[in-house]
């Protein structure tokens, strides 16, 4: 390699967004961790929602959902405002970044607000179930495994908006205090999005078709 | 979650090493945020469970190379292992599973990832630390509790699950299956369920820290073969763990609730119908190999790189294809997902399926081929000195070429349906998996040991436990290849049982001496180890002439790595015998040439993360 070959490519690397010293793609380590975790996280979850796949289609009968489920009084309701809840939620970030606190106080206690109500509504319709002898596993209408994917895998998103909650108290505390960035508001709100798609799946899958 | 910015704010920490005098001994050697420390704590604990997993592999081979005997001396310190002074069964299947789910989960993917990971990583890219270091702290703190829980399993009613390390339903979902298959399964499950927490968190701390965190000029394809096979390995574990999360998630549904996603209908146990229906025991086998073949890899992958980094050091010349062999890396990192099939191919799955699982597997022996001749090139017309590392380095490549090719025999079903489940799996296995992993960790420790003692091993020592580990490995699973021809099966408990198995006795307790041997050989290791530890040579902080950023610091290197300057970077890490050069290395931070220098290191100061 020429001398000037050596002093190109010296400034090539420290010129390039991968050449070291800063992040490649622009992004803090933190919301890069959180992104990560979500990749992870969606993979457990296809896991259970392909268990539950196999467990639907080796079943043979499937009850009719249209039967079971309130979609348009409770589900449908419930899925919206969890919808809602990330609009909200995009609002918070948008006003963190603006430095607007009344709205972000504003906002982020409406998100908490949402999912507060859907977990709520989710309480009710499990209640609702298990008042009918629905168990995990027992089914009053067809094959037990209805039950216990229905449980199973809507308990555990639920334990993910449960934590979703949470960790928005948390990051609400903080802002309370002056302590935060906008970017503490972003990442939170990335896995309340995430948490939000991954209903509509569920949602898709378990109650539509 | 909630501690992340806050420590974003205070990271990367210059002023943090400032503090050191200040620390005591519980902070700095017990609850540390330092890299380096949780790295070493990583790999202690490792080593514990080796010495944990090795003595239940010693206990296997007493079984098996003298079926019945009676053992007075084993039977009084395992007095629930042994009935009559003979080992019983159940024991013997819980010892199976138990050295299976230890050396894989506990001791190579924590002493690898964890131990080399965590020591190594921050200080071959330039940084201070990971990115989120008390994330990285609580990662080894659920560690011992993972232990705790899965070594409990011995001592509770039934004991240790006996289905084998890949728990198959309906054997590990119903309580009554076996003596095993009670609370000892559940603890199992916790145990695991904990340690998947455990590297996701490690997993995220090192992509991140790859990724963000590299010196000033340190690129992506001027990091070290070792960071990239961690890096590639930390991708592997944070897509295929959760998947076995899921499926524990269910598993301890089938056996805490009552369910039945792996349970089928008709089942009869113990003369008892079970009311268990409409599981599938094989969607528990698709899950469980979706994470278990990656997890191979997570246990082949840092090892490759290592040995790279050893190969090129102690043979004075560049890695040959260093390009290719981040491809290939990355190459079987891919494929890792698509071929889990290939594991059961005897469960009645459709031919074309089988056929394309086939396909996938054997293309892995590209890449696979594609680094070994890469590792023979380096080495050809090197400058090799035989350190303890390099025996190492070599042996891990003869190791992997034997289990390698005795993969291409598995991977096509027609020849995996007849040998399923017998003693050539586990040959295959212990070769290009265990003993190639364990190789790895043997030339990683004897070549980095300076860098985390600031003293050199015993080299003779060292070279007295290479052809000793190097022969008993041979003589410990080369034979296994002819048992698992003759029909022996995978996890029979005595081989005197079936006739057709009677003439194995006489291989079956020369494998059980070599066995012998290679434990032992292992307690030169281990003496050799702490001896070094405290009476070992003085080691300066390039004893081996090497490139990589870590051998510029102070061995050990001081808290924060660096002192006031992070480094900057100025060419890859495999500058060896260049013609012209004043030594036969040029260390990573060598300017190209001197007037090409853009100004001084402290210029970026500690713009690290942002």
């Amino acid at each position: 390699m020429s001398a000037e070959d050596a002093v190109m490519e010296e400034q090539r690397v420290l010129a390039s967004d991968w050449g070291g010293g800063k992040s490649p793609v622009g992004t803090s380590w933190g919301k890069l961790m959180m992104w990560l975790f979500l990749m992870s996280d969606a993979l457990t979850f296809a896991g259970l929602l392909v268990g539950y796949g196999v467990m639907r289609m080796s079943a043979g009968r499937w009850p009719y959902q249209y039967n079971i489920f309130n979609i348009n009084a409770v589900v449908g309701p419930m899925t919206f405002i969890l919808i809602c809840s990330s609009v909200t939620m995009a609002a918070a970030v948008a006003a963190a970044r603006m430095n607007d606190h009344r709205k972000v106080r504003l906002f982020l206690g409406l998100t908490i607000l949402g999912g507060l109500m859907f977990l709520s509504m989710q309480a009710y319709e499990w209640s609702h179930f298990i008042g009918e002898g629905a168990r995990l596993t027992t089914n009053p209408w067809g094959v037990p495994m209805f039950s216990t994917t229905f449980f199973v895998i809507t308990g555990f998103h639920g334990s993910h908006v449960t934590s979703g909650v949470i960790y928005l108290l948390v990051v609400a505390g903080k802002e309370g205090r002056r302590r935060y960035s906008a970017e503490t508001i972003e990442i939170a709100g990335l896995y309340w999005h995430f948490v939000d798609l991954v209903w509509v799946f569920i949602f898709t899958l378990l109650y539509l078709i | 979650m909630a501690t992340l910015e806050a420590r974003e704010h205070a990271h990367p920490a210059p002023e943090a090493h400032e503090h050191e005098h200040e620390l005591g001994f519980f902070r700095k050697y017990i609850f540390s945020l330092d890299h380096k420390i949780i790295g070493l704590q990583y790999y202690f604990t490792s080593l514990f469970m080796a010495l944990v997993g090795g003595t239940l592999a010693m206990l296997m081979r007493a079984q098996l190379g003298w079926p019945g005997r009676e053992w007075p001396l084993l039977a009084s310190l395992f007095p629930g292992g042994f009935q009559g002074g003979q080992m019983t069964p159940t024991f013997y299947y819980a010892l199976v599973t138990m050295h299976g789910t230890i050396m894989i989960f506990f001791v190579l993917t924590t002493i690898l990832s964890g131990g080399f990971g965590n020591f190594l990583i921050p200080l071959q890219i330039g940084a201070r630390d990971m990115a989120f270091p008390f994330l990285n702290a609580l990662s080894y703190w659920l560690f011992p509790p993972a232990i705790i829980v899965l070594l409990a399993a011995f001592f509770v009613e039934g004991g240790a699950p006996g289905g084998g390390w890949t728990v198959y339903p309906p054997l590990s979902a119903l309580k009554e299956a076996a003596p095993g298959s009670g609370l000892g399964m559940t603890l199992w499950l916790i145990a695991l369920f904990i340690l998947i927490l455990s590297f996701l968190f490690g997993g995220l701390n090192y992509i991140t820290t790859i990724l963000n965190l590299r010196a000033r000029g340190m690129s992506m394809t001027r990091l070290p073969l070792t960071t990239w096979s961690l890096f590639i390995t930390a991708v592997l574990m944070l897509l295929s763990f959760p998947v076995l999360m899921a499926a524990a998630v269910m598993l301890l549904f089938d056996r805490l609730g009552g369910t039945s996603f792996f349970v089928p209908a008709g089942l009869v146990v113990g003369g008892k119908l079970i009311p268990h229906a409409g599981g599938q025991p094989l969607l528990w086998q698709h899950l469980f190999w979706f994470l278990g073949h990656p997890e191979v890899y997570v246990l082949i992958l840092p090892p490759m790189g290592m040995v790279s980094d050893i190969l090129a050091t102690h043979a004075r010349k560049p890695i040959f294809g260093y390009r290719f062999m981040i491809g290939s890396m990355a190459a079987i990192g891919f494929l890792s997902f698509v071929v889990w099939g290939h594991h059961m191919f005897v469960s009645g799955m459709h031919p074309l399926l089988g056929t394309a699982f086939m396909a996938t597997s054997l293309v892995i022996a590209v890449p696979s081929a594609v680094k070994t001749f890469n590792w023979l090139a380096t080495l050809w017309r090197g400058k090799i000195r035989f350190t303890s590392a390099m025996l190492f380095a070599v042996g891990f490549v003869s190791l992997f070429v034997t289990g390698g090719l005795t993969g291409i025999f598995l991977g096509s079903p027609a020849v995996d349906i007849q040998l399923t489940d017998t003693y050539f799996v586990v040959a295959h296995f212990h070769f290009v998996m265990a003993s190639a992993a364990l190789f790895g960790v043997f030339g990683g420790t004897y070549h980095w040991f300076p860098k985390m003692f600031g003293r050199l091993m015993d080299e003779r020592l060292g070279r007295l436990h290479f052809w000793l580990t190097f022969v008993g490995i041979y003589g410990t699973f080369f034979p296994m290849h002819y048992l698992g021809t003759a029909g022996m099966m995978r996890r029979i408990y005595s081989p005197d049982v079936y006739p057709h198995l009677q003439h194995l006795g006489g291989l079956n307790a020369v494998i059980s001496v070599s066995a012998f041997v290679l434990g032992a050989a292992q307690l030169i290791f281990a003496y050799n180890l702490f001896w070094s530890m405290f009476r070992g040579k003085k080691a300066d902080r390039n004893p081996w002439g090497a490139n990589s950023l870590e051998w510029t610091v102070p061995s050990p290197p001081p808290h924060g790595n660096w002192g006031a300057e992070e480094p900057v970077v100025h060419r890859w890490a495999y500058d060896f015998s260049v013609p012209g050069a004043p030594q036969d290395f040029i260390p990573q931070t060598v300017p190209a040439l001197p007037a090409a220098v853009p100004g001084d290191g402290g210029a970026h100061g500690a713009s690290g993360s942002r």
